[in-house]
């Protein structure tokens, strides 16, 4: 049955609804082919064999007692490590938290149950969230399935990767500043970045709050849009969540019509920096909406030349702030605590063997920006350009629907390539940050490949008008995957079990 | 952009309470300065009439129910702890003192 790997989850969806299929032959296909591909592609850090079967059992026995059941039921997902889930090893990414197995869920994870979606296990990530490519995990990086000596993107490259490489048909993500988008556009899947306040943040490891947002990941446009309702809603466990319906995102995605539609590109992030592969691309796909009956017109955001400064001020000022509790003395990882030692001590000596060096540099810029003195040229300064940047989108949705630019300036590079750079590393973020500073809603989704490597295409709609990614985004796939006779991934390299080894 | 000082990344690095080597301090001393070279163009942009935004969403005194609910049980709370003692977390010293 190993042909069900490469079946989308809407198509699982059907099969499991008529009985073609059951929940447990679905989730042992992918289970197999993460035991086939997974030494050479490292997608998960843990693998819940057992409890995927358990939970795949459960929905075979509702649907034999004729139990109604949501459309995801059966359907098999691979979780961002940076999410809780009870008794379940849950590490981000880090040292400090090798061995943890939390008492509680997230709130996602919990929807995810309740929809029968079967938890294939955890996926491996940037330490805490931190990086554009995985080479920050603790545990080592994720390669991309497309070619095994490239980066799969960051911080959730594993999830992106475990689509890429058929472990899984639907994955959750985190977006801080691309961290969905950047991996998708990479390994050629999609990634919504929802709007900020759309998905509970309750059981998601905190990097920067105000940023961090949880959204679906898949093959195709429907199958993020199935994922984004059960995950999306309102909780009153987060704080920050909004108190309002679910966009009607999966309708979106059935209609795909950008006729009337008014598309603006934005001009700021486009042009220098950005390969000719990825910009020939993105003129295709604009050329296809265009031809469906989309206007496409020219837009300037000119405070976005600002967003990737501004994100290296707030995020890491943030972060210095949430990392503090990982302090040695409730949870994780304990060290030099031999009865010598204040409990200062021990919090130092833990927290410089727990975290990995990006963490280390971010938790001390942070700092830094944050003190006395430095306070107001740096995070004041950064935040005012926050502001600016969301009155420019606020300017540019009066005028167009989405707005649309390449997902990254490249393709996947080499492994190594920027690990010695973190400039260099950076700049991968920079059309995906804008979006994080101003809470709104984002896809990416792809658009072709240049030299063999997937190229990913923007699609940014107002805050809580997320349907409109999903009537964009399925209009242009529909057109994309008749030309290539299928999804991108469709084309991915069929990985066998000697691959890498 | 100003020289970033060893002595004041070990500040920095003391008011996180992260131990750092020498070698680490002096490597950061550098990064720091590449970084903030990188994104002190802030200042550039934030003229004095900007309103700082801190969050994207404007939501004030959030509350929900006072409802008795389940919570953890001590062990289940204690479960991940370092080290534990009578259904309590045990910590090093906390003060000054001898041990």
């Amino acid at each position: 049955m190993s042909e069900l790997i490469y079946k989308s989850a809407a198509q699982l969806s059907e099969s499991l609804a008529k009985k073609e299929v059951s929940a447990r032959e679905v989730t042992q296909a992918h289970l197999d082919q993460i035991t086939k591909v997974d030494k050479a592609v490292h997608a998960f850090l843990f693998v819940d064999t057992e409890g995927a079967l358990a939970q795949a059992d459960q929905v075979d026995a509702a649907r034999a007692k004729g139990e109604t059941l949501g459309p995801l039921a059966g359907v098999p997902l691979a979780l961002k490590d940076i999410l809780a889930q009870e008794g379940i090893p849950t590490t981000c990414g880090s040292k400090i938290l090798e061995g943890w197995r939390p008492p509680y869920s997230a709130t996602v994870v919990k929807k995810l149950r309740a929809a029968g979606v079967v938890i294939l296990g955890k996926t491996n990530m940037d330490e805490f969230a931190m990086g554009s490519s995985t080479e920050n995990s603790a545990f080592g990086t994720t390669q991309n399935p497309w070619d095994l000596t490239r980066i799969p993107g960051g911080s959730g490259g594993g999830s992106a990767a475990a689509l890429a490489a058929f472990e899984a048909p639907l994955a959750i993500g985190s977006d801080t500043g691309g961290s969905i988008r950047q991996p998708a556009a990479v390994t050629g899947t999609v990634g919504v970045k929802p709007t900020y306040g759309g998905v509970s943040r309750y059981g998601v490891i905190a990097y920067s709050s105000s940023l961090d947002q949880v959204g679906p990941c898949a093959r195709t446009v429907l199958d993020t849009a199935l994922l984004h309702e059960v995950i999306a809603g309102h909780d009153d466990y987060d704080a920050t969540s909004i108190n309002a319906p679910t966009p009607p995102v999966v309708a979106a995605a059935k209609r795909a019509d950008v006729k009337g539609m008014k598309i603006g590109v934005i001009k700021e992030l486009s042009g220098d920096g950005y390969e000719s592969g990825v910009s020939e691309r993105f003129e295709e796909s604009l050329e296809i909406l265009r031809s469906q009956g989309a206007t496409i017109e020219m837009v300037s955001c000119p405070n976005f030349d600002y967003g990737l400064a501004a994100y290296y001020l707030i995020a890491p000022s943030e972060a210095s702030s949430n990392l503090a509790r990982f302090d040695a003395m409730r949870y994780g990882l304990r060290v030099g605590d031999d009865g010598s030692r204040s409990a200062e001590e021990v919090m130092s000596m833990t927290r410089a063997a727990g975290f990995g060096r990006e963490v280390k540099r971010r938790i001390v810029l942070g700092t830094y920006a944050l003190s006395a003195g430095y306070y107001d040229a740096y995070y004041g300064s950064a935040q005012k350009v926050r502001t600016l940047i969301t009155q420019d989108f606020a300017k540019a949705f009066s005028s167009v629907d989405v707005l649309v630019s390449p997902t990254t300036p490249t393709v996947a590079f080499l492994i190594g390539a920027k690990s010695n750079d973190p400039v260099a590393m950076y700049l991968s973020d920079v059309a995906t940050i804008p979006v994080n500073l101003a809470g709104v809603a984002a896809m990416s989704l792809p658009a072709g490949l240049s030299e063999g490597l997937p190229v990913g295409f923007q699609i940014i709609a107002p805050a809580m008008k997320d349907d409109r990614l999903y009537q964009v985004g399925a209009a242009l796939e529909r057109e994309l995957a008749a030309k290539w006779g299928g999804v991108l991934t469709t084309k991915a390299p069929k990985l066998n079990s000697s691959a890498g080894a | 952009m100003s020289r970033i000082s060893n002595e004041e990344v070990a500040r920095i690095a003391h008011l996180a309470r992260l131990e750092l080597s020498a070698t680490e301090i002096a490597e950061l001393a550098g990064e720091m300065e590449a970084i903030l070279g990188a994104v002190a163009r802030v200042q550039e942009a934030a003229k004095s009439d900007v309103v700082p935004t801190s969050h994207p969403l404007a939501l004030v005194n959030v509350t929900r129910p006072d409802v008795v609910r389940p919570s953890l049980t001590p062990e289940s709370a204690l479960s991940g702890a370092p080290a534990s003692e009578e259904d309590r977390f045990r910590v090093p010293q906390i003060l000054g003192e001898e041990a």
